[in-house]
Protein backbone atom coordinates (compact mmCIF):
# COMPACT_ATOMS: atom_id res chain seq x y z
CA UNK A 1 0.00 0.00 0.00
CA UNK A 2 1.24 3.29 -0.68
CA UNK A 3 0.06 7.31 -1.22
CA UNK A 4 0.08 8.26 -5.11
CA UNK A 5 -1.63 11.21 -6.07
CA UNK A 6 -4.56 11.93 -9.12
CA UNK A 7 -4.78 13.97 -12.25
CA UNK A 8 -7.18 14.93 -14.45
CA UNK A 9 -6.53 15.72 -18.45
CA UNK A 10 -8.66 17.63 -20.65
CA UNK A 11 -9.75 21.26 -21.80
CA UNK A 12 -9.19 23.88 -19.86
CA UNK A 13 -12.97 25.09 -18.79
CA UNK A 14 -13.64 21.46 -18.01
CA UNK A 15 -11.01 20.00 -15.77
CA UNK A 16 -10.81 23.67 -14.00
CA UNK A 17 -12.93 22.73 -11.19
CA UNK A 18 -10.97 19.83 -9.80
CA UNK A 19 -7.95 22.02 -8.64
CA UNK A 20 -10.35 23.51 -6.13
CA UNK A 21 -9.96 19.71 -5.01
CA UNK A 22 -6.34 19.03 -5.06
CA UNK A 23 -6.10 16.99 -8.19
CA UNK A 24 -3.34 17.43 -10.40
CA UNK A 25 -4.89 19.29 -13.44
CA UNK A 26 -3.11 19.14 -16.90
CA UNK A 27 -4.99 20.89 -19.76
CA UNK A 28 -4.74 19.66 -23.10
CA UNK A 29 -6.64 20.23 -26.30
CA UNK A 30 -4.58 18.09 -28.75
CA UNK A 31 -3.54 14.52 -29.65
CA UNK A 32 0.51 15.44 -29.02
CA UNK A 33 -0.21 16.94 -25.11
CA UNK A 34 -2.27 14.83 -24.14
CA UNK A 35 -0.02 11.70 -25.29
CA UNK A 36 2.52 13.11 -23.48
CA UNK A 37 0.46 13.93 -20.34
CA UNK A 38 -1.03 10.60 -19.87
CA UNK A 39 2.94 9.57 -20.40
CA UNK A 40 4.88 11.96 -17.73
CA UNK A 41 1.85 10.91 -15.46
CA UNK A 42 2.32 7.32 -15.83
CA UNK A 43 6.17 8.16 -15.20
CA UNK A 44 5.53 9.55 -11.84
CA UNK A 45 3.47 7.09 -10.27
CA UNK A 46 0.14 8.89 -10.49
CA UNK A 47 -2.69 5.95 -9.55
CA UNK A 48 -5.72 7.20 -11.28
CA UNK A 49 -6.12 10.05 -14.24
CA UNK A 50 -9.40 11.15 -15.22
CA UNK A 51 -9.73 11.96 -18.76
CA UNK A 52 -12.19 13.64 -20.72
CA UNK A 53 -14.00 11.52 -23.06
CA UNK A 54 -12.42 14.09 -26.19
CA UNK A 55 -9.01 13.65 -25.17
CA UNK A 56 -9.43 9.90 -24.77
CA UNK A 57 -10.81 9.89 -28.12
CA UNK A 58 -7.38 11.35 -29.26
CA UNK A 59 -4.78 8.64 -28.04
CA UNK A 60 -6.46 5.24 -28.01
CA UNK A 61 -2.81 3.51 -28.54
CA UNK A 62 -1.86 5.40 -25.64
CA UNK A 63 -4.57 4.28 -23.33
CA UNK A 64 -4.37 0.90 -24.59
CA UNK A 65 -0.56 0.41 -23.69
CA UNK A 66 -1.79 0.93 -19.70
CA UNK A 67 -4.96 -0.71 -19.93
CA UNK A 68 -3.47 -4.48 -18.98
CA UNK A 69 -1.31 -2.66 -15.78
CA UNK A 70 -3.16 -2.07 -13.01
CA UNK A 71 -1.74 1.50 -12.50
CA UNK A 72 -2.37 4.21 -14.04
CA UNK A 73 -5.90 3.92 -14.02
CA UNK A 74 -7.57 5.47 -16.92
CA UNK A 75 -10.75 7.01 -16.53
CA UNK A 76 -13.15 8.65 -19.21
CA UNK A 77 -15.36 11.37 -17.93
CA UNK A 78 -17.62 13.54 -19.61
CA UNK A 79 -16.37 16.96 -20.52
CA UNK A 80 -18.49 20.47 -20.20
CA UNK A 81 -20.94 19.67 -22.90
CA UNK A 82 -21.63 16.12 -21.06
CA UNK A 83 -21.21 12.84 -22.36
CA UNK A 84 -20.47 11.33 -25.44
CA UNK A 85 -21.08 7.93 -24.81
CA UNK A 86 -17.41 6.93 -24.77
CA UNK A 87 -17.21 5.83 -21.58
CA UNK A 88 -20.03 3.47 -21.43
CA UNK A 89 -19.10 2.23 -24.77
CA UNK A 90 -15.87 1.36 -23.30
CA UNK A 91 -17.76 -0.74 -20.91
CA UNK A 92 -20.05 -2.14 -23.65
CA UNK A 93 -16.91 -3.63 -25.22
CA UNK A 94 -15.07 -5.09 -22.15
CA UNK A 95 -18.47 -6.95 -22.08
CA UNK A 96 -18.56 -8.41 -25.37
CA UNK A 97 -14.50 -9.49 -25.33
CA UNK A 98 -15.18 -11.71 -22.06
CA UNK A 99 -18.15 -12.76 -22.46
CA UNK A 100 -18.66 -12.81 -26.39
CA UNK A 101 -22.18 -10.97 -26.39
CA UNK A 102 -23.35 -7.86 -24.68
CA UNK A 103 -25.26 -8.53 -21.84
CA UNK A 104 -25.60 -6.24 -19.91
CA UNK A 105 -28.82 -3.83 -22.85
CA UNK B 1 -2.18 -33.53 -40.78
CA UNK B 2 1.41 -34.09 -41.23
CA UNK B 3 2.43 -36.96 -38.39
CA UNK B 4 5.96 -36.39 -38.11
CA UNK B 5 6.63 -38.49 -34.75
CA UNK B 6 8.42 -41.56 -34.29
CA UNK B 7 6.78 -45.06 -34.07
CA UNK B 8 8.49 -45.17 -31.06
CA UNK B 9 7.52 -46.80 -27.64
CA UNK B 10 9.21 -44.54 -25.97
CA UNK B 11 7.71 -41.46 -27.96
CA UNK B 12 4.37 -43.26 -27.69
CA UNK B 13 4.54 -42.95 -23.61
CA UNK B 14 5.98 -39.10 -24.07
CA UNK B 15 2.86 -38.51 -25.62
CA UNK B 16 0.54 -40.21 -23.45
CA UNK B 17 2.24 -38.23 -20.55
CA UNK B 18 1.72 -35.01 -22.55
CA UNK B 19 -2.19 -36.14 -23.27
CA UNK B 20 -3.00 -36.40 -20.10
CA UNK B 21 -1.35 -32.95 -18.96
CA UNK B 22 -3.12 -31.12 -21.58
CA UNK B 23 -6.30 -32.78 -20.57
CA UNK B 24 -5.40 -31.35 -16.78
CA UNK B 25 -4.74 -28.31 -18.00
CA UNK B 26 -7.39 -27.81 -19.97
CA UNK B 27 -9.91 -28.41 -17.38
CA UNK B 28 -8.08 -25.94 -15.47
CA UNK B 29 -7.84 -23.30 -17.74
CA UNK B 30 -11.65 -23.80 -18.19
CA UNK B 31 -12.73 -23.58 -14.63
CA UNK B 32 -10.53 -20.37 -14.39
CA UNK B 33 -12.12 -18.85 -17.36
CA UNK B 34 -15.96 -19.49 -15.85
CA UNK B 35 -15.14 -18.70 -12.50
CA UNK B 36 -13.23 -15.24 -14.04
CA UNK B 37 -16.25 -14.58 -16.13
CA UNK B 38 -18.52 -15.13 -13.18
CA UNK B 39 -16.81 -12.56 -11.33
CA UNK B 40 -16.68 -10.16 -14.13
CA UNK B 41 -20.04 -10.12 -14.65
CA UNK B 42 -20.74 -9.14 -11.21
CA UNK B 43 -18.20 -6.60 -11.49
CA UNK B 44 -19.31 -4.90 -14.90
CA UNK B 45 -23.19 -4.55 -13.87
CA UNK B 46 -21.88 -2.30 -10.55
CA UNK B 47 -19.56 -0.57 -13.40
CA UNK B 48 -22.15 0.57 -15.42
CA UNK B 49 -24.67 1.29 -12.50
CA UNK B 50 -21.51 3.42 -11.04
CA UNK B 51 -20.51 4.62 -14.38
CA UNK B 52 -24.24 6.30 -15.43
CA UNK B 53 -24.68 7.73 -11.73
CA UNK B 54 -21.61 9.32 -11.48
CA UNK B 55 -21.94 11.00 -15.38
CA UNK B 56 -24.85 12.30 -13.99
CA UNK B 57 -23.59 13.80 -11.85
CA UNK B 58 -20.14 15.24 -12.73
CA UNK B 59 -22.41 16.90 -15.49
CA UNK B 60 -24.33 18.62 -13.32
CA UNK B 61 -21.58 19.69 -11.66
CA UNK B 62 -19.82 21.16 -14.26
CA UNK B 63 -23.21 22.78 -15.38
CA UNK B 64 -23.07 24.90 -12.22
CA UNK B 65 -19.20 25.47 -12.68
CA UNK B 66 -20.30 27.02 -16.17
CA UNK B 67 -22.48 29.53 -14.45
CA UNK B 68 -20.41 30.05 -12.15
CA UNK B 69 -17.92 31.19 -15.00
CA UNK B 70 -20.57 32.99 -16.22
CA UNK B 71 -21.26 34.87 -12.89
CA UNK B 72 -18.18 35.52 -12.25
CA UNK B 73 -15.78 35.78 -15.09
CA UNK B 74 -12.72 33.62 -16.43
CA UNK B 75 -10.15 36.11 -14.54
CA UNK B 76 -12.01 35.56 -11.20
CA UNK B 77 -12.09 31.84 -11.72
CA UNK B 78 -8.69 31.57 -12.32
CA UNK B 79 -7.90 33.63 -9.31
CA UNK B 80 -10.35 31.65 -7.08
CA UNK B 81 -8.46 27.63 -8.08
CA UNK B 82 -5.69 28.29 -9.63
CA UNK B 83 -3.90 27.61 -5.87
CA UNK B 84 -4.83 24.70 -4.47
CA UNK B 85 -5.04 24.37 -0.61
CA UNK B 86 -5.04 20.24 -0.18
CA UNK B 87 -3.68 17.64 -2.37
CA UNK B 88 -5.24 15.13 -2.77
CA UNK B 89 -3.97 11.80 -2.63
CA UNK B 90 -5.36 7.90 -2.42
CA UNK B 91 -4.30 5.23 -0.66
CA UNK B 92 -3.25 2.45 -3.35
CA UNK B 93 -2.48 -1.38 -3.45
CA UNK B 94 -3.13 -4.53 -5.71
CA UNK B 95 -5.54 -7.36 -4.89
CA UNK B 96 -5.50 -10.29 -6.56
CA UNK B 97 -8.54 -12.08 -8.42
CA UNK B 98 -8.17 -15.56 -9.99
CA UNK B 99 -4.40 -14.07 -10.31
CA UNK B 100 -4.96 -11.20 -12.19
CA UNK B 101 -3.18 -8.18 -10.08
CA UNK B 102 -6.25 -5.45 -10.03
CA UNK B 103 -5.52 -2.22 -8.32
CA UNK B 104 -7.70 -1.16 -4.87
CA UNK B 105 -7.82 2.83 -4.59
CA UNK B 106 -8.90 4.19 -1.09
CA UNK B 107 -9.71 7.82 -0.34
CA UNK B 108 -7.36 9.42 2.26
CA UNK B 109 -8.93 12.73 3.38
CA UNK B 110 -12.88 11.28 4.28
CA UNK B 111 -13.39 14.81 6.08
CA UNK B 112 -16.81 15.71 5.73
CA UNK B 113 -16.34 19.31 5.67
CA UNK B 114 -14.99 20.76 2.04
CA UNK B 115 -12.36 23.22 2.62
CA UNK B 116 -13.36 25.75 -0.29
CA UNK B 117 -9.65 27.33 -1.60
CA UNK B 118 -10.46 30.96 -2.21
CA UNK B 119 -12.02 33.56 -0.24
CA UNK B 120 -16.16 34.38 -0.25
CA UNK B 121 -15.78 38.11 -1.08
CA UNK B 122 -15.09 37.56 -4.62
CA UNK B 123 -16.83 34.20 -5.80
CA UNK B 124 -20.23 33.36 -6.56
CA UNK B 125 -22.08 30.81 -4.72
CA UNK B 126 -22.23 28.51 -7.33
CA UNK B 127 -18.71 27.98 -7.26
CA UNK B 128 -18.93 26.88 -3.97
CA UNK B 129 -21.91 24.37 -4.92
CA UNK B 130 -20.18 23.04 -7.86
CA UNK B 131 -16.89 22.68 -5.88
CA UNK B 132 -18.75 20.92 -3.05
CA UNK B 133 -20.87 18.52 -5.55
CA UNK B 134 -17.38 17.71 -7.07
CA UNK B 135 -16.16 16.94 -3.59
CA UNK B 136 -19.20 14.48 -2.50
CA UNK B 137 -18.91 12.64 -5.98
CA UNK B 138 -14.88 12.09 -5.43
CA UNK B 139 -15.75 8.84 -3.45
CA UNK B 140 -17.90 7.42 -6.33
CA UNK B 141 -15.24 8.48 -9.00
CA UNK B 142 -12.35 6.49 -7.09
CA UNK B 143 -14.56 3.26 -6.71
CA UNK B 144 -15.25 3.53 -10.32
CA UNK B 145 -11.62 3.79 -11.24
CA UNK B 146 -10.82 1.17 -9.12
CA UNK B 147 -13.84 -1.28 -10.83
CA UNK B 148 -13.27 -0.24 -14.18
CA UNK B 149 -9.29 -1.34 -14.42
CA UNK B 150 -10.40 -3.96 -12.94
CA UNK B 151 -13.31 -4.88 -15.49
CA UNK B 152 -10.78 -3.44 -18.30
CA UNK B 153 -7.62 -6.40 -17.02
CA UNK B 154 -10.10 -8.97 -16.08
CA UNK B 155 -11.72 -8.85 -19.93
CA UNK B 156 -8.07 -9.17 -21.21
CA UNK B 157 -7.25 -12.06 -18.75
CA UNK B 158 -10.81 -14.01 -20.03
CA UNK B 159 -10.34 -13.34 -23.48
CA UNK B 160 -6.27 -14.48 -23.32
CA UNK B 161 -7.30 -17.65 -20.92
CA UNK B 162 -10.45 -18.61 -23.72
CA UNK B 163 -7.56 -18.42 -26.26
CA UNK B 164 -5.17 -21.05 -23.92
CA UNK B 165 -8.69 -23.11 -23.67
CA UNK B 166 -9.29 -23.69 -27.05
CA UNK B 167 -5.91 -23.77 -28.43
CA UNK B 168 -6.04 -27.07 -25.89
CA UNK B 169 -9.28 -28.19 -26.77
CA UNK B 170 -9.55 -27.81 -30.47
CA UNK B 171 -5.41 -28.56 -31.40
CA UNK B 172 -2.85 -30.11 -29.13
CA UNK B 173 -5.31 -32.50 -27.65
CA UNK B 174 -7.03 -33.72 -30.96
CA UNK B 175 -3.19 -33.45 -32.42
CA UNK B 176 -1.93 -35.47 -29.46
CA UNK B 177 -4.50 -38.08 -30.28
CA UNK B 178 -4.01 -38.98 -33.95
CA UNK B 179 -0.61 -39.17 -33.09
CA UNK B 180 -0.79 -41.67 -30.05
CA UNK B 181 -3.11 -43.48 -32.97
CA UNK B 182 -0.92 -43.30 -35.58
CA UNK B 183 1.90 -44.80 -33.46
CA UNK B 184 -0.35 -47.49 -31.94
CA UNK B 185 -1.02 -48.74 -35.31
CA UNK B 186 2.14 -48.80 -36.89
CA UNK B 187 3.79 -50.59 -33.70
CA UNK B 188 0.85 -53.53 -34.05
CA UNK B 189 1.44 -53.55 -37.90
CA UNK B 190 5.23 -53.76 -36.85
CA UNK B 191 4.13 -56.22 -34.74
CA UNK B 192 2.49 -58.26 -37.16
CA UNK B 193 5.12 -57.80 -39.27
CA UNK B 194 7.49 -59.68 -37.54
CA UNK B 195 4.94 -62.35 -36.27
CA UNK B 196 4.86 -62.95 -40.43
CA UNK B 197 8.08 -62.98 -40.90
CA UNK B 198 8.75 -65.69 -37.96
CA UNK B 199 5.79 -68.45 -39.57
CA UNK B 200 7.58 -67.88 -42.68
CA UNK B 201 11.18 -68.67 -41.70
CA UNK B 202 9.64 -71.71 -39.51
CA UNK B 203 8.18 -73.03 -42.64
CA UNK B 204 11.06 -72.82 -44.73
CA UNK B 205 13.11 -74.31 -41.80
CA UNK B 206 10.76 -77.09 -41.93
CA UNK B 207 10.63 -77.67 -45.87
CA UNK B 208 14.44 -77.81 -45.61
CA UNK B 209 14.82 -80.36 -43.11
CA UNK B 210 12.60 -82.89 -44.74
Amino acid sequence: MSYKKMAVIGDKDSVMLWRALGVETVFADEPGQVDRAINRLAREGTAVIYITEQCAQMVPETIRRYLTEPFPCIIPIPNKDGSRGYGVESIRKNVEKAVGADILL
Amino acid sequence: MAINVNPTRMELSRLKRRLKMAVRGHKLLKDKTDEMVRRFVLLVRKNMQLRVECEGALAAAMERFSNARAFMGDASINEALYYPVKNSEVLVGTKNIMSVYVPTIEQVQTDQEVELPYSFAFSSSELDGAVIDLSSLLTKLIELAEIEKSCDMLADEIEKTRRRVNALEYVMIPEMETSIRYIKMKLDENERGNLVRLMKVKDMLEQDRA
